[in-house]
This record gives C-alpha cells, sequence and structure tokens, in this order.
C-alpha cells in the first residue's frame, strides 16, 4: 500500500484544549495513515481522545500542531470556509443519530450537500444515491415515516451524494437494533467492495469493529495499536437495494 | 448557498411552524396596518382640505379687520379693527391695485329660517354680485343678488341647496318668500351644490345683499359710522400676482385707514392657509406615523426574540448544514432570509389590513363631510420596505449567532 497516496495522512497530530486555566491535551501526537478503499474502526474508551480524532479527521476541528493531509491537502492552516468546501467535497458523515432534517423528505436530505456545492442536477443525483443505498421507492417519505434502519440508510445516501474521498462514520448503528446493524454494515462493506469507498467508522462495539479490515486502539492521546483484522466478519443481511 | 435556496428553505422553515410565525410577525402586522391606516388618513384628510379650499375659490386674498397677531402675543384678542364697503370697493381701483381682479366683501350671520311650518339653522352671508365670482357659485335657478339689491338693501335672498331642500323639498322655491329673522325675504335664486367640504356644508347658507345684512341682520357699525364687513375676499389676476395683490392691497388700506406703520387688517393669501393647514396636518400624520411606528419597532423586537429561540432549537440543524458543507454566511444568509420573509409577509399582511380600515374610516360620514382615505403606493411601498428592513435589521443578531456557532459544539447539542 505504500505506492498509493493516502486518503487520510496525520503526523504527530497534537490537540490541546483550553478549559479556563486548564490545558487538556486530548491528543498527543498521533500519526497514521490510511489508504484508499480501506475500512478501518478507530477504537478506544471514552475520553481516550477518539471523538476529537474523529472531528479533526472530519475537518470539523483544526489540529493544535502536527500535519493532517486529507486526499494529499494539508488542513491545518485552512480557515473556516475552506473547511467547510473541504468537508463538503471531500467527506461524507454519517452519524449515531443520523441527523437527518426533520422538515425534509429523504431527497431533500440527500440532495443538501449538492445545494452547498452549488451543483447542477441535483435532484437527479440525489435520487441515484438513494436508489444506491436501496431507497429510491422511499425518497418523498420524510425522516419519521422512516425505520432507523432505514433513516441511517438515508444519512449514508446524503454522504455518498458527493462522491467524496472517504466516509466518516461516528458510531453508526449506536442507536440500531441487531438486524438493522446489520444491514448497515453490509451496505458499508458492499460501498467498499464494489465501488472502493475508504470508511473510517469510530465504534466502541468490538462486533462492529470486527467487520473492519483494520483497528486503530487509541488510549490515552496516544495510538495505542494499528491492528490488521485478519479475517474481517462479513455482514450476512444484505438490503433489498442494488449497488 | 443560493438565494433562490435560501428562501425555498425560509418558505420551509415558516410553514411548518404556521402559528408560531403568524404569532411571530403579529406586531409587525398591526404596526404596518396602523402605519398604513394613519397615514392614508392623513393623506386624505389633507387631500380634502386641499381641495375644500380650493373649493372657496381661487388665487384668493381674505382680508379681515383687525391687526396679525404678533409673534409671541399673550393674547388672542383680536386688535379693534375695521373694514368697510367703502374699503372693499376701493380694492377694485385698477389703478391702485392693479393686480386685483375683484373684491367681495361679506357679512355673515346665524338665522332661523323659516316658511310656514318648517325652520332651519343657517347662515345668512351679506354680499355682492361680485360673491358668485369669486367665491366659485354657482345659480342652479333663479338668479344672484344683484347691484340694484345692493343699492336698495332690498329684502331678497339667493338660497343654498340644503336651505332650498329643507324647506321647499322638490317644489321650487324661487319667488316664494322666506323669513329670515322674523323679516319676509323673497327668494330669487337657488345655489348650486358644492358638496361638503373640511370646514362644514357649503350649501347650507343663505345669501342677501350685504346692505340688507348690515341693516337688517347684524348692526355693526363702525366709530365712523360706515357699515363694517367681517372678510372681504379678494381675487387676484392669476396665481403669480397673489403676492403683488397683498402687496397692494396693504399699501391701499393703509391709506386709507391713515395709518401709514401699524396695520389694523390681516391679509392672509389662500395659498398661506392652505400651506398652514397641510403643515398641521402633515405634522399631524408624521405624528401618527411615528407613533404607529414605535410598534414596528417592538414587532421587529418579537422577530428577534423568536429567531433568537429559533437558532437555539435549531442549532442541531445549523450543525448538519454546516458538517455537510454550509459556510457560515450560508447560515447567515438563511436566518436573515427568513427574517426579512417573516417580516415581509407581516408587512404585506398588515397593508390588507391597513388598507381595509382606512376604507372603513373613508366610508363613515363626518360632520356631512368624508376623509377619502388614500392609500398611495408609496405608503405602501414605505410600510413594507420598512417592514422589511427592520426584518434585517433585527433578524442580523440571531443570523450571526447561528452562523458563527461551532459545528461540533451544534451537532452534539440536543
Amino acid at each position: 500500500m505504500d505506492g498509493q497516496a493516502a486518503v487520510i495522512e496525520l503526523r504527530q497530530v497534537r490537540k490541546v484544549y483550553q478549559t479556563g486555566a486548564i490545558e487538556v491535551e486530548a491528543l498527543r501526537g498521533v500519526s497514521f495513515a490510511i489508504f484508499p478503499a480501506e475500512m478501518v474502526a478507530v477504537m478506544g474508551p471514552s475520553g481516550s481522545g477518539k471523538s476529537t480524532l474523529m472531528n479533526l479527521m472530519g475537518c470539523l476541528d483544526r489540529p493544535t500542531s502536527g500535519s493532517y493531509r486529507l486526499a494529499g491537502e494539508e488542513t491545518g492552516q485552512m480557515n473556516d470556509d475552506r473547511l467547510a468546501e473541504i468537508r463538503n467535497r471531500r467527506i461524507g458523515f454519517v452519524f449515531q443519530s443520523y441527523n437527518l432534517l426533520a422538515r425534509m423528505t429523504a431527497v431533500e436530505n440527500v440532495e443538501l450537500p449538492l445545494v452547498y456545492a452549488g451543483a447542477p442536477r441535483r435532484r437527479e443525483r440525489a435520487l441515484t444515491s438513494l436508489e444506491r443505498v436501496g431507497l429510491g421507492p422511499r425518497a418523498r417519505h420524510r425522516p419519521f415515516e422512516l425505520s432507523g434502519g432505514e433513516q441511517q440508510r438515508v444519512a449514508i445516501a446524503r454522504a455518498l451524494v458527493m462522491e467524496p474521498s472517504l466516509i466518516l462514520a461516528d458510531e453508526p448503528t449506536g442507536n440500531l437494533d441487531t438486524r438493522s446493524s446489520e444491514e448497515i454494515m453490509a451496505l458499508l462493506q458492499e460501498l467498499n467492495e464494489r465501488e472502493g469507498m475508504t470508511v473510517v467508522l469510530v465504534t466502541h462495539e468490538a462486533d462492529i469493529a470486527a467487520h473492519m479490515g483494520r483497528i486503530l486502539r487509541i488510549r490515552d492521546g496516544l495510538l495505542e495499536r494499528d491492528e490488521v483484522v485478519s479475517n474481517p466478519r462479513h455482514a450476512a443481511l444484505r438490503p433489498e437495494g442494488k449497488l | 448557498m443560493t438565494l433562490l435556496e435560501s428562501l425555498r428553505s425560509a418558505l420551509s422553515a415558516i410553514l411548518s411552524r404556521k402559528l408560531r410565525s403568524f404569532l411571530t410577525v403579529l406586531g409587525i402586522v398591526i404596526g404596518v396596518a396602523a402605519v398604513i391606516a394613519l397615514m392614508s388618513i392623513g393623506e386624505g384628510a389633507q387631500a380634502r382640505v386641499t381641495s375644500s379650499l380650493e373649493s372657496i375659490g381661487t388665487n384668493l386674498l381674505f382680508v379681515r379687520p383687525g391687526a396679525p397677531p404678533q409673534a409671541g402675543a399673550q393674547s388672542f384678542q383680536p386688535t379693534a379693527g375695521r373694514l368697510t364697503l367703502a374699503d372693499a370697493a376701493a380694492l377694485t381701483d385698477p389703478a391702485l391695485t392693479p393686480a386685483v381682479v375683484m373684491a367681495a366683501p361679506e357679512v355673515s350671520t346665524a338665522v332661523q329660517a323659516a316658511v310656514s311650518g318648517s325652520t332651519v339653522a343657517t347662515r345668512a352671508m351679506g354680499v355682492t354680485p361680485e360673491y358668485e365670482t369669486v367665491r366659485n357659485f354657482t345659480v342652479a335657478e333663479g338668479r344672484f343678488i344683484s347691484e340694484a339689491d345692493v343699492e336698495a338693501g332690498s329684502l331678497v335672498t339667493v338660497v343654498g341647496s340644503n336651505v332650498a331642500e329643507a324647506l321647499f323639498g322638490e317644489l321650487s322655491p324661487v319667488g316664494e318668500s322666506i323669513r329670515l329673522s322674523q323679516r319676509r325675504f323673497r327668494v330669487v335664486g337657488v345655489l348650486e351644490s358644492k358638496g361638503g367640504t373640511a370646514f362644514g356644508s357649503q350649501d347650507n347658507l343663505v345669501v342677501v345683499p350685504i346692505t340688507t345684512a348690515q341693516r337688517r341682520l347684524t348692526r355693526t357699525l363702525t366709530a365712523r359710522g360706515a357699515d363694517q364687513v367681517q372678510v372681504i375676499y379678494v381675487q387676484a389676476r392669476n396665481a403669480s400676482l397673489v403676492d403683488a395683490a397683498k402687496e397692494q392691497v396693504t399699501a391701499l388700506l393703509r391709506e386709507l385707514h391713515d395709518s401709514p406703520t401699524v396695520d389694523d387688517f390681516t391679509i392672509t393669501t389662500q395659498q398661506e392657509t392652505l400651506a398652514t393647514l397641510t403643515q398641521a396636518l402633515g405634522a399631524f400624520t408624521i405624528f401618527l406615523g411615528a407613533v404607529a411606528g414605535i410598534s414596528l419597532v417592538v414587532g421587529g423586537i418579537g422577530i428577534m426574540n423568536i429567531m433568537l429561540v429559533s437558532v437555539t432549537e435549531r442549532t442541531r440543524e445549523i450543525g448538519i448544514r454546516k458538517a455537510v458543507g454550509a459556510k457560515s454566511r450560508d447560515i447567515l444568509l438563511q436566518f436573515l432570509v427568513e427574517s426579512a420573509l417573516l417580516s415581509l409577509a407581516g408587512g404585506l399582511l398588515g397593508v390588507a389590513l391597513g388598507a381595509g380600515a382606512s376604507q372603513l374610516v373613508s366610508n363613515i360620514n363626518i360632520g356631512g363631510t368624508q376623509v377619502p382615505a388614500a392609500v398611495t403606493p408609496d405608503i405602501v411601498l414605505l410600510a413594507v420596505g420598512v417592514a422589511t428592513a427592520i426584518g434585517l435589521f433585527f433578524g442580523f443578531y440571531p443570523a450571526s449567532r447561528a452562523a458563527r456557532l461551532d459545528p461540533i459544539q451544534a451537532l452534539r447539542s440536543e
């Protein structure tokens, strides 16, 4: 993999929070690289710094020091508008609580990144993306009319719609029952296998992490272990949608 | 994000909470309605006053006895003055007052006009034949007061349309006799209706020769014994000669009254009267508008309040939007457009309400006259523009708070 350009490359990334007079060092020099088509789980107990790492990788925040390159671009010095652009074009977020806008239909939610990108043929592209996650027929439904698993699939469709460099999933199955969790993991694996999508997933469930090809364990602001999963679990339940 | 997208998003946000949106803009609705109603009634009143004053005659000067009120005078007690028929006659001398076409003296007094069985309270105007032209009266039937009537002091009268109708109904009063203050007068003519004015009806009157009025109806003699008049209407040759006429009349009256420095008469032109009245009404209108404007500001604060609540409630939405690529200015625009749209909608509702109210007012008959409340496009534009500006102004602070939200914090919020 060394010959390939990394999707994500962190070098000695530190993040210090100033809480009043107290400085909290959430990340104390983390370095790793993630390459295209990898499936990586980030694990760690609460307070380990994994949320901070997630925010940094998602360009929602900047490192205090060190370097973070996303798809070859150094993001450390970018201003807020530029970071917003990077999030828009390079990163597809999937959150634990789906984070769909309740007022909007599924397809309108999926369109949202296209709106901010000023992209043409928005409705068409959003519908295509919904079909990729098997929710074409549900396009006009609002979030409250969908099951948790369906809502998360809408969120994945939204994450995919800009053709990002990576999908960043934060506990994507945290609110789902086992069956829906399996579906979501199956969907992510399928996206990875068929389309070579890079997936980075934060979880504390070993069960979920076992679906990934690699696990980064964070503890006390440091990368504790970087392990390869020799035989990742294959999610059995495929959603009815066709990729 | 384009403005169109912002508009669509704002519209959906507003419509998703209809009752709350309506209550939010209620202050603006009431404020704009009040501004529209009060301003249009004010404008209507001004138009009414202007047309009333114009219906009195054109290019007129009003000459009244008594010194002009001094600035800062403690008392409104009119200074003793005198104006006589001789003065009025002298004012039409083309050699002395070339700018003057006509002068019409008037003496008036309240009288009871009666025929057998019915009585009506009216005003008797003692006039000369010039009065008809100067005051824009038209005789509908019969004739006006003649020179011979004035010379003879005859007991003849021309009745206003209201008086004719009240005393004679549909029948023609010409040739009939009526009693004015217990004296029998012969009706020689009927005036055409001029309609009500802001100063009362011009149809409820009877016209008699000025000499008759002075001798039979009033007893106002000057020190010198000459019969006094209460006002002389002087008509200037044209609009540009009104000021010249004023100067000439002033010079002549000073000479006639042997008082080269102190005036014992007052001249006001129609323009001055109009200016004074419209100025007063204009100030009144602006005052009313300002009072109504206060409620607009209150309405704006209401919008700011609800927008702040809305930003807090939608913190997570803002976080989501930022996560998927919204820039700060996108969020700013979204909330600004939302508050501007809210107050614009409130403004339009207010215009409808205010127009309805002023329509209602203009249908009310106040003392024989109506105020034609005119909702002009500039009032509407002003009100709607101010409402939108208020929405933008009071929406800016909540919107900039929304725009400044940190996406991580925003996403974490419930």
